[in-house]
């Protein structure tokens, strides 16, 4: 399996610390993923920004934690066999997993490249494969992970801290 | 600038009633690429687009649309027209292209949003 880490400048220290903490989420939301399914796809996203911005939190980070989640979740709806996705609200940040089906990223540091895509036809039409999915949600979180390989399930996750 | 200015400007038609015209445009994008929207509006928008599926009013649960305009004579589905309506989102369907939509409200002062 392949693996890709991100991390913004200066978030190093605390994204170490989330790994190695006990402490459960506050709220937790999940959201079923249907392969292809373009009516479904982003609700979750938008149910988890309204929790957020029920919570209170800053607009500025509402918009990029929706913006990031959408685009991972467009994601596994136009490219895997389906999968889940996995909310996770702590006192300070959020966090998200995307957990597929497969079939996998076959070059995880090619699909950064903004502009490269894999879409087909039906997800292009709707307006999606412009290539800036990944990039998107890189540059809207403090951290990003995948783990992935050609022929296997996906997980990506995101990191965005809320204060 | 309004709403009601702009539906003015393009010829458009409102596609639903009591949609809220007197809101205040502040900028506009122009995309037919639901990542380019993403990325690119972090301000209240107006977006103009040939796009007519539900994504694009889904758009507006993660970013702040001020509203939408269809070009080229498109019109999305009763069924995405109402996604708009309840979520208060005014669209305005144009048969102006959106190279001269754009342009008509470039002329008229309504400013590129901020990328």
């Amino acid at each position: 399996m392949a693996e890709y880490w991100y991390i913004a400048e200066g978030f190093e220290e605390r994204i170490k610390d989330f790994q190695s903490r006990k402490t459960e989420a506050e709220v937790n939301l999940d959201f079923e993923i249907p392969e292809k399914d373009f009516n479904a796809a982003g609700k979750g996203s938008s149910e988890l920004k309204d929790l957020l911005k029920r919570l209170g939190v800053n607009s500025e980070i509402l918009r990029r934690i929706a913006v990031a989640s959408y685009e991972a979740e467009i994601n596994v709806a136009a490219h895997s066999k389906g999968g889940v996705m996995y909310s996770a609200v702590y006192d300070d940040l959020i966090h998200i997993r995307f957990q597929d089906d497969g079939p996998g990223i076959e070059d995880i540091d090619q699909a950064m490249v903004p502009g490269f895509s894999t879409a087909d036809d039906l997800v292009r039409e709707l307006g999606f494969g412009a290539g800036l999915g990944l990039p998107n949600i890189k540059k809207n979180s403090d951290a990003m992970h995948i783990v992935s390989a050609k022929g296997s399930p996906t997980l990506l996750e995101l990191f965005i801290y809320i204060s | 600038m309004i709403l009601r200015d702009v539906a003015k400007l393009l010829e458009g038609e409102v596609l639903y009633p009591d949609a809220d015209l007197d809101r205040e445009v502040p900028c506009a994008f122009a995309s037919d690429l639901i990542s380019d929207i993403l990325m690119c509006t972090k301000e209240p928008t107006l977006l103009l687009t040939g796009l007519t599926n539900n994504q694009v009013i889904r758009l507006s649960d993660m970013i702040d649309l001020t509203g939408i305009v269809f070009v080229r004579g498109k019109k999305p589905l009763p069924e995405v027209i109402k996604m708009a309506e309840e979520r208060g989102l005014p669209i305005i369907s144009t048969k102006f292209t959106l190279y001269r939509s754009s342009g008509l409200l470039f002329n008229a002062g309504l400013r590129s949003c901020k990328i």
